[in-house]
């Protein structure tokens, strides 16, 4: 889009005074009750932890280079995938959109000045602070090796390394989104401003109501799993341990009725960006926007009811699995929905092939491909040839990283301008995407051959014919990592060396849009009064 | 709060702590009771009885809008969404009459 003469005047004409230049000492930070101040504190803290754990990732990806264990031992491997897999779930994925983007854009959206309970939004950072200091000295005092999934009895009783700590601090981080759904929920219900109806909110705020609902409902049960966890590996309680007279797959049953509706949290948030990015790239109303809106709810109740396919060889019932199989096809649906009709947006939009372009691009390809792989997945007899190969892992990196990762990257550019007031070189925006779009399928593609030919996840010795396509995966990671470290590269520097941000860069529909950049502390000069649909963008001329 | 005076009276908050205590005792004392297959129904029924009294008055709900009470519920239904998917599994294991590992290979 082209910056026109005009909208550099107007953002030069607007206050002076915005939530960034409100205040500078670190008290002004600590103590904010800024909506917009805490999901800039939440971007540097997540951006640690997704540092940290790519560093795991790329350890893990070393030693795989070779079919023998040679980098580390058999249980450093476990520590460290283990620990990739924790911090990547409970300290990046879950608050990535969510606290980040969501926190900053939901008031804005819905046309409120802030959250409801502002302090409960501090608190929830905090809260997630904590527990990643606990999740550190967790690491750093000799890490954990359960892997994320915590499996009992493994967890519970026999392993040696930091489990009860590792567990406290993924309790605490979900406290921390359970105040942020919480937050979400409230505000949504009570603070939209005059004329914003439920039909007339950005699909952005319903994919957040979706996900809130799901961390309202859902965290408290991972919550009171792992104290059960704590109750028996540190007092011996019989939970689990079928030497105390517990059931090992109580603990699964337990675990996956959060983590399967939890790796929708890590999902819907980027459906949300995605819907607000193919509006503004095709310049049209999302293409039936009450299904759009709908199919996310859908997802976050229907998504509570299929979390046995992650037990298909567990001993769980066949009948039980039957029953978890079909709803899973079922859940498959709306997922499906929103792909038809964000392809269906971009039908005859006028497309603006620019940054944000790339990214719904790159984003639809692979999380067309994770969804699908889901459904080989969810067929109970392919099944039991597949679980716990890299087919899975390659399965779940497809959407979580392939979609959400993407849609976060995306996202940050696409309100990076709202965010910072300042503008990045929209061609390096379009490199990156590349990167990461290459990368990641070079990366994750090999894995669906691998856990297909019957390589195991969670092992680093494997036989020699299966080197190849590792060594394959390992290069597609580092093209991967550089296109991370690029954009962390120019959008740091555009902080200090942009150009100033006009009001609207993109020439996009929506609040958000209205305001300055960077909006005011209390976003609005005065309270907007809405009076049409969302994603009003005139007609489109014929080429 | 504003809507305090909505809220339960010192005398109601006495009065639920001393229910929930005599609810308590109660747990005690029916544990040295063998009812029989009424020994986990009895306990369950207390703890729920307590859970719910806990919910409507030192948590407000009572007082508390239609919203809150829609929260609320939908946390109980999940919980028995919960019950039933787990208990489903449970009661059906054994259908298959063979034990898992001939089902398996
Ligand atoms: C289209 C809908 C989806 C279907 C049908 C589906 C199906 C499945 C099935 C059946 C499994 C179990 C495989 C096994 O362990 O043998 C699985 C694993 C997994 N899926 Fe999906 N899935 C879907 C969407 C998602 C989404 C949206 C995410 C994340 C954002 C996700 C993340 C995961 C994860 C993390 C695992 C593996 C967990 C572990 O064992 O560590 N899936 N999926
Ligand atoms: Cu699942």
């Amino acid at each position: 889009m082209a910056i026109t003469e005009q909208d550099v005047q107007a953002s030069e004409d607007a206050p002076s005074v915005n939530y960034l230049n409100n205040g500078y000492g670190l008290k002004s930070w600590l103590l904010t009750k800024d909506h917009k101040r805490i999901a800039v504190l939440y971007i540097i803290s997540i951006s640690i932890f997704f540092a940290l754990g790519g560093l795991f990732a790329s350890l893990v990806r070393f030693e795989l280079m070779t079919p023998e264990g040679d980098l580390m031992s058999s249980d450093t491997y476990n520590k460290v995938f283990s620990m990739h897999g924790i911090i990547m779930v409970f300290f990046f994925l879950v608050p990535s959109i969510p606290a980040t983007i969501g926190n900053f854009l939901v008031p804005i959206m819905v046309g409120a000045k802030d959250l409801a309970f502002p302090r409960v939004n501090l608190l929830s950072w905090y809260v997630y602070v904590v527990a990643g200091i606990l999740g550190t000295i967790a690491v750093v005092g000799g890490g954990v090796d359960t892997g994320w999934t915590f499996y009992t009895p493994y967890s519970s009783t026999y392993s040696n390394s930091n489990v009860i700590l590792a567990a406290m601090a993924a309790f605490m981080a979900g406290f921390s989104s359970i105040l942020t759904g919480l937050n979400f929920v409230v505000t949504i219900h009570t603070m939209r401003a005059p004329g914003m109806t439920w039909f007339r909110l950005p699909l952005f705020v319903w994919s957040h109501y979706a996900t809130s609902l799901i961390m309202l409902l859902g965290t408290p049960v991972i919550a009171i799993t792992l104290v059960l966890l704590m109750l028996e590996r540190g007092f011996g309680f019989g939970f689990f341990d079928p030497n105390l007279g517990g059931d090992p797959v109580l603990f699964q049953h337990l675990f996956w009725f959060y983590s399967h509706p939890a790796v929708y949290i890590m999902i819907l948030p980027s459906m949300g960006v995605m819907s607000e990015m193919v509006a503004s790239v095709a310049r049209k109303r999302v293409f039936g926007y009450e299904f759009v809106a709908f199919s996310s709810v859908a997802i976050a109740i229907l998504g509570f009811l299929v979390w046995g396919h992650h037990m298909f060889v567990s001993s769980q019932s066949t009948y039980a699995g039957m029953v978890f199989s079909i709803i899973t096809f079922l859940v498959a649906v709306p997922s499906a929905i929103k792909t038809f009709n964000w392809t269906a947006t971009l039908y005859k939009g006028s497309i603006v092939y620019d940054t944000a372009m790339f990214y719904v691009y790159g984003y639809l390809g692979l999380f067309l491909v994770g969804g699908l792989t889901g459904l080989f997945l969810s067929s109970m007899g392919l099944d039991i040839h597949l679980h716990d190969t890299y087919f899975v892992v390659a399965h779940f990196h497809y959407i979580m990283v392939g979609g959400q990762v993407m849609g976060y990257l995306g996202g940050m550019h696409f309100w990076w301008p709202k965010i910072t007031g300042k503008m990045f070189p929209d061609i390096w925006g379009r490199v990156s995407a590349l990167l990461v779009f290459l990368g990641f399928n070079l990366t994750f593609f090999p894995q669906f051959i691998l856990g297909y030919m019957g390589m195991p996840r969670r092992y680093h010795v494997y036989p020699d014919e299966f080197q190849v396509l590792n060594v394959a995966s390992s290069m597609g990671a580092s093209i991967l990592a550089l296109g991370y470290l690029v954009p962390g590269a120019y959008l740091t520097w555009s902080i200090f060396k942009g150009p100033k941000a006009p009001d609207n860069p993109w020439g996009a529909k929506g609040l958000e849009w209205e305001t300055t950049s960077p909006p005011p502390t209390f976003n609005f000069e005065e309270t907007p009064v809405v009076t049409e649909e969302a994603y009003q963008y005139g007609p489109i001329e014929e080429h | 709060m504003a809507d305090d005076h909505h809220g339960p009276t010192v005398r109601i908050y006495l009065a639920v702590f001393a229910s929930l205590m005599f609810l308590t005792a109660l747990t005690v004392w029916v544990a040295f009771q063998d009812l029989g297959m009424f020994n986990d129904v009895v306990a369950l029924g207390i703890a729920c009885t307590k859970a719910t009294i806990v919910i409507l008055f030192f948590m407000h709900v009572k007082y508390a809008s239609r919203l809150t009470w829609l929260l609320a519920g939908a946390g109980i239904l999940f919980l028995l969404i919960l019950f039933a998917f787990a208990m489903a599994d449970y009661v059906s294991r054994g259908w298959l009459g063979m034990p898992m590992s001939q089902y398996l290979q």
